[in-house]
């Protein structure tokens, strides 16, 4: 029970992770209509910037801060450098051009930083572990759930009851109509790119001190992501809240109760072997079984 | 005619989502792609970049030398010996090839031998890439001779390549299984240990101890399976072991089974960066108070308790080295390493020095001459040099005979600083267990 509980907690920790990049990458896709690969390198210049202020500071926050501004900044520069003349063209070439955005951003930081692994410490505030219902569990990893409960609200605040919130929504299916409207809607597309490029750089901070902070260290991040936003619905942020958790959950539990069953058939060690392999396929798994029964994912838009 | 254009106007609407899709499928197989083969020409391109400094920086070391030591210089006579070094340079287990490298050039510095070249390349942990570099290595540098791989993945794939050519190959760090035993080649050298070894020393002090309940965990590779057999050999039967992915640096996972299983003691392997990672999250986690963890030397190597600090502290690995070791060769092997690099050195420095300084004593042997394979082969073997661990000798498969000790984790001499001193020897001219399946000694 105790192991379940632990379990579940590393899983909402992980899918809470998952969910501020998602978030934003789904946001993107949905209103302008752009594969970002390089949304992990976002994450990777917010983790980059706040180990660098980090190390210059001694202070937790103000690395924070500084993370989430310098990703937003590389945001603005991407969409206004970059993305802004992808929106008409297809996929494919969104594709290529933002693969050289990856390529790019990865060399870049190794060339202002260097090629050693950097590191960011968890404030001391935050350090050691507390009873939860008898289980020492860290106050970092718990902290981090709060964070990604904060940001669906913040999230769901911003869309549901600002009017910004309602241009986003417009923008989803109605482009052209908002710009006939008045709206600057160049200017709402480098904001929205913004605040997800922010999400993710956000998402870089605070998964840096369980991280190594080097070149391509959002990759594996991205990958994930974009299983989410299947899951979850191309487009839909309720879908990414719900796809992060769910693959968050699989995984803890997959990593955890698959090399059990396994091992009720086979000696320990291959057990071991074969259960870490099936643990870490156990998010496929849960890509399938929703495909399988929602093709366009949990609130994908039936029909465009 | 009428079905036909209904099927149409469904498939017109959602013509964007299925381009959508195809895109980012297509996007997830660049990218899965790119962050295996793309990353590993990315990450050699980088190496490359490196090697460039690296090499300058070493003849530029070579140069200093000679000038400073010129007089020796023309006793040897013969031609210039290359040594290619290709080793692990970049990623969260870059020191342990820097140490490696900064070992063994220390023991051409110290030896003023300005005939030996070596020419060092980032293996970046990828085996292709690794692949690809020793081919250069051998083909454009004219290496002579190879060492330096710290990973045992990458000495599986690149080893046999390199022995293939007849040329010899001395290990100073990985010490697979695979070439200890029906695998045994007469030009492969292990100069620091087999794999299993450390983890059999750990083995034995942990039962010593009185623990009977015990958990493994390791990175899913060659090394990790080889250190948690090696425990398991002397130890006996584990409670539970859990593999995890190879440079994973979150253990949430990996802890929450620990404390599931409730053992008396918890063996590790995780060298580098992922070590750092699994003791800081092993402590955070407050399991430390309860279930105390040992681990082979790599666990718990200079660089990584210094990360780790003040709770590193009293923990206790096993090794065949440490500062401390009190004999001639090793005082005056720390007492010149931090001169040379400001720092105590890690078990992979004084790897990196024992083979350089043993590659000198063969090269001494066969006056600089490494045409005849045979030959230099015989002076390797004898292993006529001082070893930093003392004892040393090398078995019928080519692997170390030695000794080895349990280590403790204590407090060095200026502040913020940690080291590993000798609490007692465990295993006395150890020979490891798959000497016997090598039939080199029966030729």
């Amino acid at each position: 029970m105790e192991l379940f509980l632990e379990q579940t907690l590393n899983g909402l920790q992980a899918g809470f992770t998952l969910l501020m990049i998602s978030s934003g990458l789904t946001l993107i896709f949905g209103m302008l209509g752009i594969l970002n690969l390089a949304h992990g390198s976002l994450f990777m210049i917010g983790a980059f910037v706040a180990a660098d202020v980090a190390a210059r500071t001694g202070n937790f926050l103000v690395a924070l801060l500084a993370g989430v501004a310098g990703a937003a900044l590389a945001g603005i520069l991407m969409e206004t450098l970059v993305i802004r003349f992808l929106y008409q063209r297809d996929h494919l070439d969104q594709v290529l051009a933002t693969l050289g955005l990856v390529l790019m951003a990865n060399q870049g930081v190794q060339m202002v930083w260097g090629i050693a692994p950097r590191t960011l410490a968890r404030p001391s505030w935050l350090e050691g572990s507390v009873s939860l219902f008898g289980l020492q569990y860290p106050i970092y990893r718990l902290a981090i759930i709060l964070a990604g409960i904060a940001t669906v609200v913040v999230l769901w605040a911003l869309i549901n009851r600002t009017k910004v919130g309602m241009w986003i929504l417009a923008g989803n299916t109605h482009r052209e109509l908002l710009g006939a409207l008045g709206v600057n809607v160049t200017l709402l597309y480098t904001g929205v790119f913004a605040l997800g490029a922010a999400l993710a750089g956000f998402a870089g901070v605070v998964s840096s001190p369980y991280l190594t902070v080097e070149a391509g260290m959002g990759d594996n991040f991205l990958i994930l992501s974009f299983v989410v936003i299947v899951i979850g619905g191309i487009g839909s942020i309720k879908g990414a809240v719900y796809g992060s958790l769910i693959l968050g959950l699989a995984d803890a539990w997959g990593q955890t109760y698959l090399p059990m069953l396994v091992g009720e058939f086979t000696d320990p060690s291959t057990a071991a072997a074969i259960g870490s392999s099936l643990g870490s396929a156990s998010i496929y798994l849960a890509m399938v079984v929703v495909l399988l029964v929602r093709p366009r994912g949990l609130y994908g838009a039936p029909s465009g | 005619m009428d079905a036909g254009h209904t099927e149409r106007s469904t498939r017109r609407t959602p013509r964007r989502w299925r381009a959508a899709l195809v895109g980012l499928t297509a996007a997830a197989l660049v990218l899965a792609g790119c962050s295996s083969d793309g990353g590993g020409a990315d990450d050699a391109t980088s190496g490359a970049g490196e090697t460039g400094d690296a090499s300058e920086a070493a003849p530029a070391a070579t140069d200093d030398q000679a000038t400073s030591a010129t007089d020796d210089a023309g006793e040897s006579g013969g031609e210039t010996v290359t040594v290619g070094m290709l080793t692990t340079l970049s990623g969260n287990a870059a020191y342990l090839g820097e140490d490696t490298q900064k070992g063994f050039q220390l023991a051409l510095d110290l030896a003023g031998a300005d005939d030996v070249e070596l020419v060092v390349e980032d293996d970046a942990q990828d085996a292709e890439a690794a692949q690809g570099l020793a081919d250069r290595m051998v083909s454009r540098d004219g290496a002579q001779i190879m060492t330096g791989i710290v990973f045992s993945d990458i000495a599986n794939a690149v080893v046999p390549t390199v022995l293939e050519q007849d040329m010899l190959y001395l290990s100073t760090n990985a010490g697979p299984s695979t070439f200890a035993g029906e695998g045994c080649d007469a030009n492969y050298f292990s100069v620091s240990y087999q794999n299993d070894n450390p983890a059999e020393a750990t083995g034995e002090w942990v039962k010593e101890q009185g623990h009977a309940n015990v958990v493994a965990a390791a990175p899913n590779y060659q090394a990790g399976q080889d250190s948690v057999n090696g425990f398991r050999r002397t130890f006996g039967e584990l409670q539970n072991e859990f593999y995890t992915e190879l440079g994973a640096t979150d253990y949430a996972q990996t802890i929450a089974q620990i404390r599931d299983e409730d053992p008396d003691a918890v063996y590790f392997f995780y060298p580098g960066g992922m070590g750092i990672a699994f003791v800081q999250q092993y402590i955070e986690s407050g399991l430390a108070e309860e279930i105390p963890i040992y681990g082979p030397t790599f666990s718990f190597d200079e660089t990584l308790v210094d990360a780790i600090g003040e709770a590193a502290v009293g923990l206790q690995n096993g090794s065949f080295w440490a500062p401390d070791l009190d004999n001639p060769a090793n005082q005056e092997f720390v007492e010149a390493y931090r001169e040379a690099n400001g720092a105590t050195p890690t078990n992979y420095a004084a790897q990196g020095y024992d083979t350089g300084r043993l590659l000198l004593s063969a090269l001494d042997t066969v006056g600089y001459d490494v045409s005849d394979t045979e030959a230099l082969r015989e002076a390797v073997a004898a292993a006529d040099f001082d070893s930093v661990r003392g004892d040393f000798s090398f078995g019928t498969n080519q692997h170390p005979v030695q000794d080895w000790y349990i280590l403790e984790v204590v407090a060095g001499e200026e502040d913020g600083d940690y080291t590993n001193q000798v609490v007692e020897k465990v295993l006395d001219d150890h020979v490891d267990a798959y000497a016997s399946e090598c039939s080199l000694g029966d030729g």
